[in-house]
């Protein structure tokens, strides 16, 4: 566990840079975690997908895996890696500040 | 009145559940089990198919005869779940009401989901061993292959038995070593995964077999398509593997009849649900066994069995008014086949990842490591699913709780 200065903001994350807290976050960080995980600049469609994050965690408590966001947040799977390149659902959870999703077993 | 209790699907959990359900409730309740065919496959047996060491006709018996006879078999598929108005609407027109539903409709294999993947070279090229017709077709492949590059290829989580694939790839290792053409033969094992297993310490030891037996191991690697005519997969971010023959596992869902039903499945299908309780989280008199369940286990037959006794009970408990009881621990318990006569052991839970030392105590079978005990132990499991399991028995020596009593805890 460590922090972070986001936005101004100190925050805690853990050791893959994950928020600890979801409470922390806020959008105006985005788009510095955005540049630290090599996403580069936010476009709207980043955005439809982080918003889609935050509110899927919120409900569920944990976030999608690419492919349940591809087939629920009108984005894509194809399209969600080209946004989010390598890895869409680690990299968006850490973007929209929400733990890592839990991976399958 | 007599209450209802409804199951939907007669594979390893609903006819487990119905007749350990039967047992515990025998007279009080009618039990109906429906299914739309009555063809009860050995799953764990497929894979053994490709290698000519069982046949269809081995695997397959009548769904309905592994039921007590007591219990009513209804043979229709089903349309939706109402579950507003506890019915279950079937295929053939026909409306099952219900007390209390217990959904077992296990996994479904969707290779159409991924792109070129039932395209081109699909059934000759291109195979899953994880049906009865992929397995046999499967099967002939192997015997005609007589050189090149094999890969086999998980496209994403979650999949049937996680250690099927890599089982593949030691059993593929064996049969052609015994053919005499290993050499001519590359193993490639290419997974979404960032190892050869989902657990830390089981991957490091799984990782090592593969690289003994000189298979290739590509990680991270999520298939966005697979070209059958050219022969390679390639990732959705742009790598490709090339093959000769490719065994591919193709994406899982849940049911259709469950996503047809309004609130029952998740985004891929499958039935959310209390991780320790087994109750769904759409109705209290919904419960979820085996596969169709989406909680955090591995889909497999021994996680099935252990939910059975923690599932009967709650049925029993809910049906008279009393606290469920929260004791499912995820408990699984995988052999897995490694070729030449051996296989390795695995055993775990929600809480403790696959760990060395024996099972189910310090005297007992090897854990985490290759042993012809282990091999044995696959091989009279067969026997005791048609005769132990399926009849709702509990298996002896075998508990429902994870055994902490024989496992190296400290090797991390």
């Amino acid at each position: 566990m460590s922090t972070k200065v986001y936005a101004g903001t100190e925050v805690s994350v853990n050791d893959e840079g994950f928020f600890t807290d979801p409470g922390q976050w806020r959008e105006d960080m985005a788009a510095e975690i955005a540049q630290e995980a090599g996403v580069g600049d936010l476009t709207g469609r980043h955005w439809q997908v982080i918003h889609f994050m935050r509110t899927e965690f919120a409900q569920k408590g944990t976030g999608p895996t690419v492919r349940a966001l591809g087939k629920t947040s009108g984005v894509s799977v194809k399209e969600l890696y080209r946004l989010f390149p390598k890895g869409p659902a680690k990299l968006a959870a850490r973007i929209a500040g929400i733990p890592k999703p839990r991976g399958c077993i | 009145m007599t209450k209802r209790i409804v199951i939907l699907g007669g594979g390893t959990g609903g006819t487990l559940a119905a007749n350990r359900l039967h047992r515990a409730l025998a007279g009080e309740c009618e039990i109906v089990v429906v299914d739309r065919d009555d063809d009860h496959v050995y799953q764990p047996g497929l894979l053994f198919v490709p290698f000519g060491l069982a046949h269809e006709e081995d695997l397959v018996r009548s769904r309905r005869r592994q039921l007590h006879h007591d219990i009513a078999y209804r043979d229709s598929g089903v349309d939706h779940v109402d579950v507003e108005a506890n019915r279950v609407h079937l295929a053939d027109g026909g409306v099952l009401g219900y007390d209390v539903l217990v959904i077992a409709t296990g996994a479904r294999l969707v290779p159409e989901e991924t792109d070129g993947l039932t395209g081109p070279g699909w059934m000759t090229r291109t195979f899953s061993f994880y049906d009865l017709e992929g397995a046999t077709a499967l099967a002939r492949a192997l015997r005609e292959f007589d050189g090149g590059r094999l890969v086999v290829n998980v496209v994403d989580m979650p999949i049937k038995c996680p250690v099927a694939p890599l089982e593949f790839c030691f059993l593929a290792d064996w049969y052609f070593q015994e053919r005499g053409i290993r050499d001519q033969v590359q193993l490639t094992y290419v997974t979404p995964l960032d190892g050869a297993f989902t657990k830390p310490v089981a991957s490091r030891t799984l990782g090592g077999m593969l690289q003994d037996k000189g298979i290739e191991l590509v990680t991270e690697f999520n298939t966005g398509e697979v070209d059958g005519a050219a022969g390679k997969l390639i990732s959705f971010d742009e790598r490709e593997v090339t093959f000769d023959l490719a065994v591919v596992v193709p994406v899982h869902g849940g049911a259709e009849c469950i996503e047809r039903s309004w609130g029952l499945g998740d985004a891929l299908g499958f039935v959310p649900a209390d991780e320790h309780t087994l109750q769904s989280k759409v109705r209290d008199n919904i419960f979820v066994i085996g596969d169709a369940a989406a909680i955090p286990t591995s889909k497999a037959g021994s996680v099935t069995h252990f939910e059975g006794e923690v599932l009967t009970r709650n049925v029993v408990r809910f049906l008279a008014g009393e606290q469920l009881d929260a004791s499912f621990d995820g408990h699984t318990n995988c052999f897995i086949e490694s070729g030449f006569g051996k296989a390795v052991l695995i055993d775990f839970n929600y809480d403790t990842e696959p760990l060395p030392g024996h099972y189910p105590a310090a005297v007992g079978l090897p854990l985490l490591k290759e042993s012809r005990l282990n091999h044995l132990g696959k091989l009279m499991f067969g026997w005791l699913y048609w005769h132990s399991l399926l009849p709702g028995r509990d298996l002896p020596g075998v508990a429902t709780e994870m055994p902490l009593a024989g496992k190296h805890l400290e090797v991390r």
